[in-house]
């Protein structure tokens, strides 16, 4: 078996307007929310790199769960915005959790990797204990490419979301992943070294549109669980129009997705643990079997589910 | 109704608005469609004539135009 034990998150303090980010794509600030639900985002200071955003977000984490980072077994950091090529992320993030030489694992996926870091943990949680799931991004870096696009630079923000995956006991138990992959799309939404971020985004919302419901569906059908019996969707905060437009193929109200994407913009594979840690910190103990769906969608084209219930 | 006249009515219902373009006008630089109404016109597509259309025949240059639409609807009818 296997269970989240508890989440954290760590968001940098400066915030970033839909009018300072709309400027600057000569956008008002009522277009860039009308796309994209956007209020506003926050942007890391030059010297905060995303392994310090990582070990934050992950230190709040095992805090929240009392749990020193010694006993952990893994780390996974799910980051593609590295301030290096190579090596990821994740060694150094585990450095600044006081634990070196322990495994760290580098997922560099963009938006769906927290979740398939997530989908991995389950798995490996048994053999190797606690397992620390680290989605962050310092997507600022990315945005501020020249020549800056309408259609992405005000879409992205950064942050760190984490997730503490136990084999023994927790307040959500892990059933189900479906995870895939596809290569067909790699060139509509991917980040080439130096260059901006390319992104084909009428190939990315009709294929998110259609896949995420589709694999939410493949969890539920499994454990005959129908969608309007889930508690609440944790999904990838990529646009609030894709979010809702995800609930309505699945024929439940949008307010059942967590969303606040509108306060932190797409902080691609971090959004989804922020927003699961926010949603926990302000979601009072859900009744015991509540199903919980996490789902994400994002380059390569790579995408997913994870069905967990309320213990 | 004619498919042509099927593929308007389509349209206009999925982008709320009294267009009429042309066989070969770009819906997506007109401003009829815009990314989120794309998988909304082929939802409703798949109802109208009665098709299901794989995620793989989901690309966006498919359903540029009127034109498109009806080379598409061709090939699967």
């Amino acid at each position: 078996m296997s269970f989240i034990r508890e989440y954290g998150s760590w968001l940098p303090e400066r915030v970033v307007t839909s009018e300072e980010a709309g400027a600057w794509v000569g956008a008002d600030a009522e277009w860039v929310r009308t796309v994209s639900g956007i209020e506003e985002r926050r942007f890391a200071k030059d010297e905060e790199s995303v392994s310090d955003m990582a070990a934050r977000a992950g230190e709040d984490c095992l805090q929240r769960a009392g749990l020193p980072a010694s006993s952990l077994g893994l780390v996974i950091v799910a980051s593609s915005t590295g301030d290096k090529s190579f090596p990821g992320p994740a060694a150094e993030t585990a450095l600044k959790l006081g634990i070196p030489g322990r495994p760290a694992l580098d997922i560099t996926m963009a938006s769906a990797g927290s979740l398939f870091g997530l989908g991995l943990a389950k798995r490996l949680t048994n053999p190797m204990g606690p397992i620390l799931v680290i989605g962050a991004e310092k997507m600022s870096t990315v945005v501020m490419r020249e020549p800056r696009e309408r259609g992405v630079a005000p879409l992205f923000g950064d942050g760190a979301g984490a997730v503490l995956v136990m084999p023994d006991a927790g307040k959500l138990e892990l059933l189900d992943v479906e995870l895939a992959s596809d290569g067909t799309y790699a060139a509509d939404l991917c980040l080439a070294p130096i260059k901006p971020l390319a992104m084909n985004g009428r190939s990315v919302i009709m294929q998110a549109s259609r896949k995420i419901p589709a694999a939410i569906r493949a969890v539920l059908h499994r454990h005959d669980i129908a969608p309007l019996e889930v508690n609440t969707f944790l999904m990838h905060q990529a646009n609030q129009n894709l979010i809702v437009k995800v609930a309505g193929a699945l024929k439940v109200p949008a307010e059942r997705f967590y969303s606040n994407i509108a306060r932190y913009g797409n902080t691609s594979s971090a959004s989804m643990l922020i927003a699961a840690t926010e949603w926990s910190q302000q979601t009072p103990p859900l009744k015991k079997g509540a199903p919980v769906v996490f789902a994400a969608f994002g380059a390569g084209f790579h995408w997913g589910s994870v069905l967990a219930r309320a213990v | 109704m004619d498919r042509r006249s099927k593929l308007i009515e389509i349209l206009r219902r999925v982008a709320q608005k009294d267009v009429d373009p042309t066989d070969d006008e770009s819906l997506f630089d007109s401003g009829t469609l815009d990314s989120f109404a794309l998988p909304d016109l082929v939802s409703a597509l798949e109802q109208e004539f009665d098709i299901a259309i794989p995620d793989s025949d989901m690309n966006p240059r498919k359903f540029e135009t009127v034109a498109r639409i009806s080379e598409y609807l061709d090939s699967r009818l």
